[in-house]
């Protein structure tokens, strides 16, 4: 099949039917996953292909999706659970948190957990409260999880692939507000690895490590430094949140001595802290400037006529790669 | 019989086409000037949820979720409360709003994105919309224990709680969590169940293998079927279940049979889901036009009443109109305020530090982007 340019969601869309149709274990499970093909239509045709036996219209109860897709993965399935949004995972924290993490290592390996757990996330659409959370942290904070966040469509369908296939229980962030940018997505490319980070944008004078929607603003700004003379921005797709691969942002950071995290869930405590921590263990030599954070704030995500100001945006970034320099 | 069937047990005052019909449990007999007032209240609840529809067709709104086709469940319940009952709502109980003298206009501020419900609940005994689902069963059920706790039962002066939910939340572990206890405590709570059929896109097939209202038995409470399209019917039995609360002899869920004529919310497109036959022949039923015709037939209205009604529903969406273009956005700093009760030092050096990152922007005479 040659390259097509495809929508984010819809590259999850022919991530997911390739799996299905390659592996008669995989299923797919959620709230109006099936006939309505799921709210931001990633899961669309799905069910009228393959049936409502594994692309199934759940009963509405968050905790009882994933429960029950442990009880399926305890039988050889491999189920793909869709939370309808970020807000709405919280009924299941406990079965993710308490049950699903911890299975494979209380039974001494006997059990795995090939379960993925998609949550579109972020914010940015002018939702009402509870659609635009990142609740990343919770869950890389958790041993057990994998956690991973795409930012572009081609990373989006291989990413969706490899996170299916892995026998590990995996988190799988959607940036929601990227779901309609296109990009074209090659299905017989050479996968880059799922836990892996990766450099997106070289440069020279200070690193900018980012993930999921943040990604394209990194990219903005890097882009928008360079046409106003300014400074040459280096931007890493964090890709994988847990495990977290580094080796590719210290590198980076040992050439350029700077380094500004950003996300939009709120600074405290957030994967920017660990991020942070590391490099300065690793890297603190190489520092010219203590590394920065730029996130949402520390307060309930805001109404949504107030995230253009809560979010994290090109200015805010660049902000911060000013005030690297103020060292 | 399928769970969507409304069956014999279906609770009913007034028939579709507007006939007054006798049940042997529930009774009601209103005044002439009450009959008048149950159709005026159903007049202006669709106005508003017409109009606040237009707002978000016309980007004032960021989403709206209608109440179309449930004006009776909501009217019926909302006026069978005392003014000393308290509400919870999900996110569709505009007018039950209304009923508890929430400005509708408040109940616009959510979906505009300006606030997350600006109304005082303490004021109206409404409580601020709760969007996950079922949540507010439980809150409900804490609420009523209070009330128990503070003597407030066992006298007609007392207090009752009512919990609204749709018929996807009687699958959300919260909700069946509180009828547990709503029912071991005896807690003052009348669980209502909106059954408009669908949970998004998901039928009530998918929720349910029994008619929603039978699931009360296995709880240790009575649950009843009402007509939901029913204004007559649902006042009598929610009035009822008020009052057993209220007397002390604990909870009951009332399912109101209805169905949601429009989408879920303005995001949904429901034909990807549901056929136009099913829409139509729920028409039929309507829960103002057998209102309009029950006052016809017996000759309690006029044509003066109904253009008097008319205008103060078209005055009504007006108003509700110019306050909407003028609610004004929040001041960027409202992002930091009210997350503690007592405040946070971390907190009030971030809202400054970004005060001056803003005025930055200010004194350079441009917008931040
Ligand atoms: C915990 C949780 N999960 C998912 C959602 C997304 N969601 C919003 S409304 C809805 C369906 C609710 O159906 P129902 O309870 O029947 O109420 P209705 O909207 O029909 O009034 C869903 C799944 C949510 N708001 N909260």
């Amino acid at each position: 099949m040659p390259a097509e340019t495809l929508t984010l969601a819809k590259a999850l869309n022919t991530g997911l039917r390739t799996a299905l149709e390659r592996d008669p274990k995989v299923l797919v499970m959620g709230e109006d996953v099936g006939k309505l093909g799921g709210v931001f239509r990633v899961t669309d045709g799905l069910q009228k292909d393959f049936g409502e036996d594994r692309v199934i219209d759940t009963p509405l109860g968050e905790s009882a999706i994933i429960g029950t897709a442990i009880g399926l993965a305890l039988r050889g399935y491999r189920p793909v659970c869709e939370i309808q949004f970020d807000g709405f995972v919280y009924p299941a924290y406990d079965q993710i948190v308490s049950q699903l993490a911890k299975m494979h290592y209380r039974s001494q390996g006997r059990l795995r957990m090939p379960i993925v757990v998609r949550i579109p996330f972020g914010g940015g659409i002018g939702a009402v409260e509870h659609h635009s959370e990142s609740p990343e942290a919770y869950f890389a904070h958790t041993a057990g999880l994998k956690v991973v966040a795409c930012s572009n469509p081609a990373d989006a369908h291989w990413m969706i692939r490899q996170a299916i296939a892995s026998d590990d229980p995996i988190v799988f962030l959607e940036p929601k507000r990227r779901y309609w940018e296109k990009a074209p997505v090659d299905p017989d490319a050479e996968p880059y690895p799922l836990f892996a980070s990766r450099v997106l944008r070289e440069g020279t004078d200070c690193t900018v490590v980012a993930y999921g929607p943040m990604v394209r603003t990194a990219l903005d700004a890097a882009t928008a430094s360079a046409n106003e003379g300014g400074r040459s921005l280096e931007v890493v797709d964090l890709r994988s949140l847990s495990p977290l691969d580094l080796g590719p942002v210290f590198a980076s950071v040992r050439k350029t001595g700077r380094l500004v995290v950003v996300h939009e869930a709120p600074g405290n405590l957030g994967l920017g802290s660990e991020v942070a921590a590391r490099v300065q263990e690793e890297c603190f030599y190489s520092l010219e400037s203590p590394v920065l954070r730029v996130g949402g704030f520390d307060t309930p995500y805001p109404p949504a006529r107030l995230e253009e100001e809560y979010l994290p945006d090109l200015d805010r970034l660049l902000d911060a790669v000013d005030r690297t320099y103020a060292y | 019989m399928s769970v969507a069937d409304p069956g014999p047990e279906l609770i009913q005052l007034l028939t579709p086409e507007g006939e007054r019909v006798d049940h042997p449990d529930y009774s009601l007999e209103l005044t002439d000037g009450e009959y008048r007032d149950l159709y005026r209240d159903l007049v202006l609840v669709r106005r508003i949820d017409l109009e606040a529809t237009a707002l978000q067709r016309q980007g004032e709104l960021g989403i709206w979720a209608s109440l179309l086709g449930q004006e009776a469940a909501q009217i019926g319940s909302g006026r069978a409360m005392a003014p000393q009952d308290m509400a919870f709502p999900t996110y569709r109980e505009h007018a039950v709003g209304y009923c508890k003298g929430v400005d509708p206009l408040k109940m616009l501020g959510l979906f505009r994105g300006v606030d997350q419900g600006s109304w005082d609940p303490r004021e109206s005994n409404f409580h601020l919309y709760t969007i996950v689902i079922g949540a507010q069963c439980l809150h409900a059920t804490g609420y009523a224990m209070g009330i128990q706790k503070d003597g407030k039962v066992g006298g007609d002066d007392g207090e009752a709680v009512i919990a609204y939910f749709g018929d996807g939340a009687t699958s959300q572990g919260d909700v069946n969590e509180a009828f547990i206890w709503a029912s071991v405590f005896e807690a003052p709570v009348v669980f209502f169940c909106q059954n408009n059929q669908y949970a998004i896109s998901e039928p009530l097939e998918r929720q349910t293998r029994v008619p929603l209202y039978r699931r009360a038995a296995g709880f240790g409470f009575p649950g009843v079927r009402v007509d939901g399209n029913d204004v007559l019917a649902t006042l009598a039995v929610t009035r009822a279940a008020l009052d057993r609360a209220r007397q002390g002899e604990g909870p009951t869920l009332v399912e109101a049979y209805t169905y949601r004529m429009g989408a879920h919310t303005t995001s949904d497109d429901p034909t990807r889901y549901r056929i136009a036959s099913e829409v139509e022949a729920w028409k039929l039923k309507d829960p103002i036009e057998r209102v309009r015709s029950f006052l016809h037939k017996q000759q309690l209205v006029d044509e003066a009443f109904l253009a008097e009604v008319e205008a103060e529903a078209d005055a009504l969406a007006a108003r509700l109109r110019a306050g909407c273009l003028a609610m004004p956005d929040p001041a960027p700093s409202a992002i930091f305020d009210h997350v503690y009760a007592d405040g946070s030092p971390e907190l009030d050096a971030q809202r400054e530090s970004f005060a001056r990152y803003l005025s930055r922007f200010e004194e350079a005479g441009t917008d931040a982007r």
